[in-house]
Parts: C-alpha cells; structure tokens; sequence
C-alpha cells in the first residue's frame, strides 16, 4: 500500500501539488500534506463531523473522502473562512456568543453551518437543529453553537 | 435559614468582575488557528499493539522481519506507575508500561510499533502476533467480590482494592428507633469522557541540551512531568511538558497513561522526535472509563419523614488498575465522604469498596462520583416520598440542610449556601400545578410525561487537606500565579493551572483587571508549559477559578499595592489618595496621573529614581491553597416518555444553581449548559458494554453515543449568589455541577412518567431497552 499518487488539492483558491497514497483521507492531506491543521480528526468513521470541510460548496466529513477523489474540486477549510482580517460572519458569531469552548470541534461546526446556510439561507430553526445535530461537541451542551448560528444566519442574509 | 443569597449575577459596582465580555481564547480557534498536540509532525510514529484478550499469559509476541517493535522486555528499568494512598488496607498495584507477562484488559498496550509514518506503523502493528494463553475474564464488579473469583492480582484475594468503614457512634440505636427504611438500589453503568480530540502525544530530544519536550494533551502537565522523570528515572529537569490547547478533558486527561510515559521514552532512545495519536476506538477501550458503580443506600425516617440515618454500600468497579494520581479509591471514597449530598443526617454507616476486574482503569469523568450519589440519593428521596404518600419536593423541604456553616456526619464543614433556596427558585419557575394539569390531560391520552428533581452540593475548590484526609500520597490542592507588568505596561500571568476550554484566560484576566485597572485584552494568561509556567496541579475538580483564581488575585493585590507605590513616587501624592484606572494611576479629584506603561517603564529602566525605597521590577506571585467550598444547584428534568419504544425526550431542563461569585456570567452559563449535556447523555445514552469475555461492543461513536443537538433541549438557567466566605474571590466552583444533577434528575422525571404502569428504573443509563423490558415484564405480570 505504499505506492503514491500524484493529486493536486485545491484549498481556499491555492493549489498544492502533492503525492500520497490512494487510502489516504482526505483530512489526513489537508493536515499532513498541505499543512492545514485548523480541520481536526476526532474519530475518523464520520460520526463526529469534526473534519468537516466544504468541498464543492457541500459539506463533507473529510474523514469519508479519500484524497484522491477530491481532485479537481474546490476545498475550503476553515483557514480560508475569513476575508484576510476580517471574520467571517459565522466567526464572529460564535465568539460573541460562546459558541466553542475548547475549540476542537469548532473548525468542523463553522464550516457545515457556513455550507448549509449557504445553499439555504432561510432554513427553519427546526431543520436547523437537524443539520446540527450531525456534528458532535462536547463542551458547549449545543445552546450556544444553535445561538451562534441563529445569528450568523441572520448576519449572512443581509 | 440564614445568610445573604442574591438572585442573578450582582457585580458589586464592579467594572470587570461580573460582566459577559468575549473570551480571549476565541480568535485563534475559530480561525483554525489553535495549536493541538495532534498538529505536530515527527520522524517517527507509534502504534500500540493492543491485547485482544481480557486476561491470560502472554507466551509470545512475534514481530514481522525487520520491524521496530517494542515490548515489554525492551524498557526494563522503566518503573511502572504505582499510585499510592496512605490507608492500611489499600492494595498497592502497579501498571507496567508495557503488559509483562500477562494482561490484564482487552485494549491493555502488549507492544509498540515505531515507523516513518502512521500507516506504516498501522501496517506493522497488523503484522504484530501476541500469543495469549487465555484465562476467564472477570467484567462485573460484583461478580469480582463472589466466592471463588479468580485473582486479577497476586496478593489480592477478594480482587477488593481498597475498602473503608464507618459507623457513626449511636447509630443502631437511631436505626431501630426508624418509622420507616427505604431502600435504594442504584446501578450507574460504565461510561467514557469521550473528549472530541482524543489522546495525542509528541516528544521530541535536543540533542544540544539532551532534554525532550513533551507536547500532550493534558490536563496537568507538571505532575505528568514528575511521574514521567520517576517512571524514567531522569532528572525532571531533563523533560518540559507542554499542553497546547487541549481539545476537552473532562477528567479522562487528568490520569497519567501509560502511552506519555512510552513516547518520552523513545525520544531518549531514538534521540529523536516521536508521535503517537489516539483514536477513538484506542480512545473508547483503553483510555479511562468512570462511573461503573452499585450503590445500595437505605434511609432510616421518623414518622414524619425526617431523615434519621441513611446506610450505603458502594461498590466501585475500578478497572484493571489504580490510575495516578487520584487512585482507584477516587469515586468510592469521594462518594462515602460527600454521600450525605445537601440533607441533614448524622447517622451514618457506609462502607465503600473498590474492586479489581478485567477491565479499563477507570479515571474521572466530569462530577466524579457526585453523579452516581446524588443519582442514588435522589431516587431514595422520591421513593421515600412514596412511602410516606407525600410530594417528593416536601420530603426534600423536611431534608435539606438551611443553617450553616453545616458539619456533615462526615466531619466536613458546609460552608454558607442556598439548597431550599435554589429548589423553591427552580419550583416557582418551572410552575409545577401547570405541569401536573398538563401530565394529566397528556395521561388520559395515552402520553406519558414526567417531572423529575435533583438537588445536590458539589464540594469544589477543593484544598489539599482535602486530598491529604483521602490519603492521597500526592495531595494536589494550592496554586500558583506570577504576575509581571512588563517594561511596556502589558501584563502577563503565568499560571499553574492548565485549562482546556474553560475560558479561564479570560476570567482570570478579568480579576486582574479588576485589580489593576487595565483592560483584559492588555493581559495575557500564559499556563499548560512547565518551562513558563510555576508548579500547579491543573485544571480538574471545579477548581481552578477557585483557586488559581485566589492565587491570581492575591498577586494582583501585590501588583497594584506596588503600582500604587511606583503612582506615589511619581505623582508625589500619598498612595491613598491615588485610583488605579482605565490603565493608568489618578489622584482623586485631581487632573494628576500617570499610565500603567509609564510606571512599568519607571520601575524597570528609571530605578534609581526609587533610591531604595521600591523594589526593581514589576512582578509579584501569589500562592492560594483553600479549604475548599461547596456550590449548590437544584436541576428540573421534564421528559415525554413512548412507551411502545421506551424512547424518552427531555423537553424542558431547568437549572437553578448557585456558586457563589459569577465572574463572567456567559462563560459560566456554558460550562452549566456543556454539562447539563454530558449528564443527560450519562442519564439516557452513554454506555460502555462489555461481553462476558471482556470484549468491548461499544467502540466506536455509532455504539457509544454522545447526545447531539437533537436530545438537548434548550436549557433554563436561574442563578443565585451565596458569596462564598472559604474563598477569596467569594467564587465557588461550577465545572461539573452541569453533569451531577441530570441523571437524578432524569431519572426521577421517566419514573414519574413511569407511574401509571407502577415499574421503576434505577439504573443508569435508562436505556429504551431497558424501560422496554420492564415495561414487557410488567405487561407480563399482569
């Protein structure tokens, strides 16, 4: 299994020119091969949504992707979320309202609101909690990661 | 009832303590900016060869033709971790780094494979065959206490690894004299923390000093630091621990394992740099488990329901080994002190025992045993209530304890505190008569709702003469903090403590701004480096705003009594006439002042202007070690009940909680509201299986299932304030007090739901299948 692949990922608009192995994941290129730690791994059999990026203006589980298949498509991760200095609108909705607490399951929660919100910008606070209940935390009780939410949705539609 | 309780967060006329402000720990995180121990690189990686096996001899361990692999033989001369307390009949035991010999839990690392990359020493590690002679598992911890168990360990026959005893003097008496006993058998199941980023460690040797650093994900790097230097037998100076952020600990990163101490090990050896990263189902069979206990508690009553006497039997199932440092008597024992929770009973008799099985050690788990006695305690209450045919809220009215300072039958002294008030605060809110009308219309429907109490103490702050009377050979307890004002007016701490999400950077900040009037973006936390930061036990037990708090601001005192020296010498005006504001030091009623970064300035490069009389420098420490003291809360649970699946909705969670001074009320919500969370997946999901030969059937997060968003609802959060008089910022803890109360709390709501088919659950987690099952069996009966 050690014969290696050459894949050009393309994450937040740069290209990185990179060789591994077909198994590898997803999550494991962006972190290992392209530097980009800010998307975390916490269980690597796609329950607990930590990994997720926005792959194709989709929210994916980067630990279900390998590699290789994301060829050619458009990654975002959370380091390419804010616009240089200044946040993202979901960014500063979490911090002001307390949103994260040890940050690990962060990356992963902002970029499946930003994903979904983007395709609906008025999605109902009930199908909110349906597509928020996909990621797991373990810190926060979830009230505040639906606040934040809540409120970057009404940031992102003006 | 006596003392002052305010309600909602009061801040004294204060301009930092008690106000929402944004957390200083934020900007990084969101923007993927936060450093984890997992973020590192290293030249070589490790995989654990774990044993399949519960119990049985190791005869072989056969490695593929070529392979780094390391085994027990390799690291001779590393001590194993051998945790130690001072009670005559505690069983000392220790836990190799690598099994030898024998193994003694499935998930037990048996080798270490080391390799240029993390798959290829997955690869290898596939490769690796361990030859186990296959021995009985033992799993129940009552099972390991039954005639003719076999020993988990040479010289423990009864597998029973620490037991204590006590009887009040007069006790039978008062137990005869009872109108009534009720009795409670309650079984809190095997659970696992789960932290979203699991164990990660990265050691890397310099070969220019021959010191390794260790990066882990940790809650108290100084003493992994000290445990590590003793299992290596190296000067501790020779290691620096670093926790970076930390993504969530929850207890299970407080014990040292075994995984740190073999990492550090092979960077000496390698002269190199080493990694080793978790997963999660490393993380769900071989990292520490918690709560596993059976509790039997009986309560003696007086005809008019007061408590008399109240009888426990507390049987911890620790695992296969005692983990450092707390030990394995940490619940059995906690649990026999703090037992009587927040009702007034002298009588006690309890015995409390931890036992041995094959089995993952346990470890903490947010609440450490509090859930399990107040779980226990909660449901005698409402069966009590039964008994004596009154409103469960009544027999807790008669209970709870309103005169303080409180002596428990303990001995432990209570300090002032609001149970009554908390508990009416959360009944008046919630609006019972308007439930009940509504659980009666929903019950001629065929619904099934049900309203459930918890009221509890949650010891915190805990002091080391807290852990010195469990007889802990090491007593964490105080905290340090050093406090510089540096050259140009910015302000750093340098703390103990080591927080892992908690926001403590900021509340910290806040108490010293506070102090020294500067703004908290102009103060920076620095914590979780043993190079950096002085000596400190952590962040675990709800302590660290109590006491890295009152370290923090017994250094603040110092700093701002000194900037009022530096104020006076400067602005020739008598230090009492002189406000330190807005960054800078005022003359009152003056148009005289002078900028904190202008006294820095002065006290750093203008010495010789003090002519003796100041101090050089700008930095001053402050060392804190409290009694400890005792936060309150009254949880409310309402929950709709299916009974055709035993599926059960928490629809309406209330919290009326009291711990003392708030010092950042948004902060402290979300700690409530992240462990009403944890303690309603401990009461419904959270369950760590085992078969009978010890395999775990719970590894991985479809089978072991934290809540999501879904089984939260939102959570209702009333606070009073009881200042505290054991703590110096009048703050008393509030990092678990979220996760004691819902299994009680739930519980007591699903067997008030439960009334009409006249079957109860007291075993957590309360589980579809087994409401179902005595759901089917009272279909049965009947």
């Amino acid at each position: 299994m050690s014969e290696k692949t050459d894949v050009t990922l393309t994450i937040n608009g740069k290209d990185y020119a990179i060789a591994v192995e077909p198994r590898r994941t997803l999550a494991d290129a962006i972190r290992e091969d392209c530097g980009q730690t800010g998307t975390h791994i916490g269980c690597e059999h796609g329950v607990c949504g930590a990994c997720t990026v926005i792959v194709d203006d989709a929210p994916v589980r980067s630990c279900l992707m390998f590699a290789v298949q994301a060829e050619g498509k458009a990654i975002r991760t959370v380091e390419g979320l804010a616009d240089g200095d200044k946040l993202h609108p979901m960014q500063q909705a979490f911090m002001d309202n307390h949103g994260l607490q040890c940050g690990f399951c962060t990356p992963g929660f902002l970029m499946l609101a930003v994903g979904v919100l983007e395709r609906e910008p008025n999605i109902s606070d009930e199908a909110l909690i349906d597509v928020l209940s996909s990621n797991l935390c373990r810190c926060t009780g979830y009230q505040n990661i639906i606040k934040s939410v809540r409120a970057a949705a009404q940031e992102m539609r003006k | 009832m006596s003392g002052a309780h305010t309600k909602g967060s009061g801040g004294d006329g204060m301009k930092w303590v008690g106000r929402s402000i944004r957390r200083l720990e934020d900007p990084a995180l969101v923007q993927g900016r936060g450093r984890f121990t997992g973020d590192l690189s290293a030249a070589h990686w490790v995989r654990f060869v774990r044993s399949p096996n519960a119990a049985g001899k190791i005869k072989s361990i056969t490695a593929p033709d070529g392979a780094m692999v390391i085994t027990a033989a390799d690291i001779e001369g590393v001590k194993k971790i051998t945790p130690m307390l001072h009670k005559f009949n505690y069983k000392p035991v220790g836990q190799p780094i690598l099994a030898d010999g024998e193994v003694r839990f499935v998930g037990e690392a048996v080798a270490a494979v080391v390799a240029a990359t993390e798959e290829e020493a997955e690869d290898i590690a596939d490769l690796v065959e361990i030859d186990i002679e296959d021995a009985a598992a033992l799993v129940d911890g009552r099972a390991a206490i039954a005639d003719g168990a076999p020993q988990i360990h040479a010289g423990m026959p009864g597998n029973v690894i620490v037991k204590a005893e006590i009887k009040t003097p007069g006790f039978d008496d008062v137990w005869a004299s009872a109108a009534k006993i009720v009795r409670c058998d309650a079984r809190s199941n095997r659970q696992n923390a789960t932290p979203m980023e699991a164990r990660a460690a990265h050691a890397t040797y310099d070969s220019a000093t021959g010191r390794v650093t260790l990066h882990c994900t940790t809650q108290m790097p100084h003493l992994v630091r000290t445990a590590i230097a003793d299992c290596l037998g190296m000067p501790e100076s020779d290691l620096r621990v670093i926790a970076p952020d930390v993504g969530g600990g929850f207890g299970q990163k407080m014990s040292l394992c075994v995984e740190y101490v073999l990492v550090t090990w092979l960077a000496r050896k390698l002269k190199s740099s080493v990694a080793w990263t978790e997963d999660r189902r490393e993380n769900l069979i071989a990292s520490f488990h918690s709560r596993d206990q059976y509790i039997t508690l009986e309560g003696a009553f007086d005809e008019n329901a007061k408590l008399l006497a109240l009888r426990a039997d507390i049987l911890a199932n620790t695992g296969a080994y005692s983990c450092f440092p707390t030990t394995c008597g940490m619940e059995p024992l906690m649990a026999m002190a703090e037992m009587p929770g927040p009702y007034d009973v002298q009588q006690y008799d309890c015995l409390a025992r931890a036992v041995v099985t094959n089995t993952c050690t346990m470890g903490a788990y947010r609440g450490v045993s509090r859930p399990s006695i107040t779980f226990t305690l909660e449901r005698l209450m409402d069966k009590a209530a039964k008994a004596f045919a009154i409103d469960p809220l009544d027999i807790r009215r008669k209970n709870l304890i309103t005169q303080f300072p409180y002596k428990s039958a303990m001995g432990l002294e209570y300090d002032e505190a609001s149970y009554r008030e908390t508990m009416e605060t959360a009944v008046e809110a919630i609006n019972v008569p308007a439930f009940r009308a509504r659980q009666q219309l929903a019950r001629d429907k065929g619904e099934y709702l049900g309203i459930g109490f918890a009221t509890f103490s949650e010891r915190t702050g805990y002091g080391s003469p807290a852990f010195a009377a469990r007889g802990m050979a090491i007593t964490p307890g105080w905290e340090t903090v050093h406090i510089t004002v540096d050259p140009s007016g910015f302000v750093e701490a340098r703390i103990g403590s080591s927080p892992h999400g908690q926001g403590l950077r900021t509340t910290l900040a806040q108490i010293i701004a506070e102090e020294i009037g500067v703004p908290p973006e102009m103060i920076k936390v620095v914590h979780g480096d043993t190079d950096t930061a002085p000596y400190g036990w952590g962040t675990f037990a709800s302590r660290s705003l109590v006491i890295s708090g009152g370290a923090t601001l017994i250094a603040a005192r110092k700093i701002k009594a000194k900037l009022l020296k530096i104020a006076g010498h400067m602005l020739e005006a008598a230090e009492t006439d002189i406000v330190l504001e807005d960054g800078k030091a005022k003359v009152a009623g003056t148009d005289r002042e002078v900028s904190v970064a202008a006294m820095a300035r002065e006290a750093y490069t203008q010495t010789h202007r003090f002519k003796g009389e100041i101090e050089p420098g700008l930095t001053e420490s402050g060392t804190y070690d409290p009694p400890g003291t005792f936060s309150n809360a009254c949880h409310v649970a309402i929950v709709r009940l299916d009974a055709e699946t035993g599926h059960v909705k928490v629809e309406r969670y209330l919290v009326a909680e009291d711990a003392g001074r708030i010092i950042n009320p948004m902060i402290a919500d979300g700690q409530v509201h992240g462990g009403v969370a944890q303690g309603i997946g401990n009461a419904l999901l959270e369950e760590i299986i085992y078969d009978e030969s010890g395999a775990i059937l719970t590894a991985n997060l479809a089978d072991f299932m934290p809540p999501t968003a879904h089984e939260i609802p939102p959570i209702e959060l009333h606070h009073l304030e009881t200042p505290s008089t054991q703590s110096i910022t009048k703050a008393k803890g509030l990092g678990e007090g979220g996760t004691i109360g819902p299994p009680a709390a739930v519980v007591n709501a699903i067997n008030d739901a439960l009334t009409p088919f006249n079957v109860e659950i007291d075993t957590i987690p309360a589980t579809p299948q087994r409401i179902r099952t005595l759901l089917r069996n009272a279909e049965r009966a009947s």
